[in-house]
């Protein structure tokens, strides 16, 4: 059951993460975030999470300061898109450790990579979040050794050249 | 950090924009920030290419024009390292998609990157190629991703399970390739490569029927298996939501199952015992179990029947809808609404609660319980059914009061058994909601009334009635208005009495004051005004005395 696009929005209408599965020109994701931004950030606290959007099913959950929207095909499983809404939430938060909304601004391509351990073509890839985050941390790893390769390659040109 | 850096750090320039007070100060923020980094591009920079691209995609974010930092992305992921082509494809999939030209340029740097000795080089091509190639790059690299779908570590299994789906969805003649390495997948035991694996087989069903067939055949009873072994599997940490291993592998194979007995009397019975364990262990107090038993249901709607297993679906769907949480209700209803044209019988069983879910708190749930209603109308419910709708009408908002007007008389209209029960529930719905009632309906009433030469007395009475207490709603007067003039005689000296009417005293300067008052209040359209005018006229003929 394919997932269209997954949007996180701030309260306020900011836009975090945006991630399109499905073909949407510049244009249509504009009126995308402003019309979803719309129904979504005005809806009461109580209401089901589900809202029904020009044919398409757009399943959301509020966390903290953020909104996390999938958007899905009419005959897809709501229930299960807001488990996999709170997997993504459950790894970020093991990732950054009790993750905020400002980890996600200072750190989206963070974000992103996590996203892309968790879905690939608008479907589920792993549901271990171990498996992900074990996986993030690896390539994190790769970056920080490949870092200190190039720190040590500097250093010793300002050595040569401090001689 | 270091001391030749030249140009803000990531960190620097987001917390720069995020300062500012106005739309034009982030524009002039974002203007230098760009200045800087086409200079850079310009140079051919290496050093900082890493850190433009990771700002460039957050200047995306917010929505400004970042294509000249495309071609960036390719030189990223042509370097050899590791950090650099993980930025590189990340940006790619977010400046990029797949109706670029510039997207095809890339298709040999995925060929290597494809064979590459590092594995997490593999799954970074993997996961781009999977998110936004195009059917071209897929026909081009569909045999490397083949290939992989047996590679030695399953986290890059899985992953080319994944973007085979996106391959066969673009190019749907290469599925018979993937057929094969597919039905593999199932019997692993690797979470993520099965839940991939059952989702690749699913979507080659869908475009392919040999491949339905070949599942079908080959592999109902291993998946059969898979689903009981999980059901029966004890405590399993990694995989545990709410006491349940791996809720999304069991509705995955529930779903996959779903499509492989549709339609096929021995794949469904293959099935029935693990759907039936499935439909009674699995406890409904949390989100994760309700979204087995959801799917659960709907696989047991679709297969072909098993009359005991249909019981227990439309049971699970009676219990969702009694549930407290609004997100089960609506999605019970969703489900019912499925389950009429397989079971109209059981799912009338639960008017009674569907009707309450029409005067629901919660619009969305409101909406779905009214369609359903009107589905379950026929000739032998429609009196209570239509009793109950036109009580909610009395609680309901002005948004709601719109469509609910319009179903109920569609419905009084569709299904009505007398005369008089329709002009009767017409009455109540121009009193309560007479406003949002549509000009073909008012319309079509006034032909039934005047169609119907017994009715006239008690037509023009019970709108008499009607009129002196709901002056407000202008469709309401406007019948009202007709009738008076057009059969003002029966009102005066109750003709045509029936048994159940209560006798009413109406003189003629009454039946005049009436009208009167319709034009003169001050609601009253050009319409209705009208209206009232000609029927003072024909009152002029037939009541001679109050002529002025």
């Amino acid at each position: 059951m394919m997932i269209h696009f997954v949007l996180l929005i701030s309260r306020q209408g900011k836009v975090r993460l945006t991630k399109w599965y499905s073909t949407y020109s510049k244009k249509e994701r504009s009126k995308v975030l402003r019309e979803l931004s719309g129904v979504i950030l005005t809806r009461g606290p109580r209401l089901c999470n589900f809202v029904e959007w020009r044919g398409l099913k757009v399943v959301y959950k509020r966390y903290a300061s953020l909104y996390f929207c999938m958007c899905i095909d009419p005959d897809g499983n709501e229930l299960e898109i807001l488990e996999i809404i709170h997997h993504y939430v459950e790894v970020l938060d093991r990732y950054f450790g009790s993750v905020c909304e400002l980890d996600l601004i200072y750190n989206f391509h963070k974000a992103y990579y996590i996203l892309d351990e968790i879905l690939i073509s608008g479907e589920l890839q792993e549901s271990s979040k171990r498996t992900v985050v074990r996986s993030v941390a690896a390539q994190d790893s790769l970056v920080e050794a490949a870092k200190e390769e190039t720190g040590s390659t500097i250093s010793n040109i300002i050595a040569h050249a401090a001689k | 950090m270091n001391p030749f850096s030249s140009g803000t750090r990531l960190r620097d320039m987001i917390r720069a924009i995020r300062s500012c007070k106005t739309a034009a100060e982030e524009r002039a923020v974002v203007r230098k920030e760009c200045a800087a980094i086409r200079a850079a591009i310009s140079e051919n920079d290496q050093d900082y290419r890493h850190r433009n691209l990771a700002k460039l995609m957050f200047i995306h974010m917010l929505g400004y024009p970042t294509h000249f930092g495309q071609m960036e992305c390719l030189k990223l992921i042509a370097s050899s390292g590791f950090p650099e082509k993980r930025i590189g494809y990340l940006g790619l999939m977010l400046l990029l998609d797949e109706r670029q030209e510039v997207l095809m340029l890339v298709t040999n740097s995925l060929k290597q990157d494809l064979n590459h000795s590092n594995q997490y080089i593999i799954g970074l091509a993997l996961c781009a190629l999977g998110n936004i190639c195009s059917a071209e790059m897929a026909r081009d690299l569909a045999p490397e991703v083949e290939r992989l779908l047996q590679f030695r570590d399953p986290n890059i299994r899985k992953k080319a399970a994944l973007c085979s789906i996106r391959i066969i969805k673009k190019v749907p003649d290469l599925a018979e390739n993937f057929i094969n390495p597919a039905a593999s997948l199932l019997r692993e035991k690797h979470h993520g490569v099965l839940i991939t694996g059952v989702q690749l087989c699913t979507d080659l069903c869908k475009v392919s029927s040999e491949a339905l067939e070949y599942f079908r055949e080959k592999c109902t009873e291993g998946l059969v298996k898979t689903l009981k072994d999980m059901a029966n599997s004890p405590y399993a940490p990694e995989y545990d939501i709410a006491g349940i291993t791996d809720p999304f592998l069991h509705i995955r194979l529930l779903k996959l199952l779903r499509i492989l007995g549709q339609g096929d009397a021995d794949a469904s019975d293959c099935m029935n015992d693990i759907l039936a364990q499935v439909a009674t262990k699995i406890e409904s107090n949390k989100n994760a179990g309700n979204a087995i038993l959801y799917e659960c249901v709907g696989t047991i709607m679709s297969i072909e029947d098993n009359g005991g297993l249909r019981v227990l679906a439309i049971n699970i769907l009676g219990r969702f809808l009694s549930n407290r949480d609004n997100n089960i209700r609506y999605v019970a209803l969703n489900m019912l609404m499925k389950a009429i044209t397989v079971d109209a019988q059981a799912v009338q069983r639960h008017r009674a609660t569907i009707l309450e879910c029409v005067k629901d708190s919660d619009a969305s749930i409101r909406k779905k319980a009214l369609d359903l209603v009107y589905l379950l109308v026929n000739e032998s419910n429609v009196k209570p059914l239509t009793k109950e709708l036109i009580e909610s009408l009395e609680a309901s908002d002005q948004e709601f009061k719109g469509v609910l007007t319009a179903k109920i008389c569609s419905l009084v209209e569709k299904f009505s058994p007398e005369k008089i029960w329709y002009i009767d529930q017409m009455l109540k719905v121009l009193s309560e909601a007479g406003n949002f009632v549509k000009d073909e309906v008012w319309h079509a009433l006034i032909v039934v009334i005047s169609n119907a030469s017994d009715l006239h007395g008690y037509s023009v009475r019970a709108l008499y009635r009607a009129f002196q207490t709901s002056t407000e709603q202008e469709t309401l007067v406007r019948v009202a208005v007709w009738c008076i003039g057009e059969y003002g005689d029966m009102l005066v000296n109750n003709v045509g009495m029936l048994d159940i009417e209560e006798p009413i005293t109406v003189t003629e300067s009454d039946a005049v004051d009436a009208l009167e008052v319709s034009i003169k209040r001050l609601n009253s359209d050009l319409t209705t005004k009208a209206m009232a005018l000609i029927a003072l006229l024909k009152l002029s003929s037939r009541f001679p005395s109050c002529s002025e």
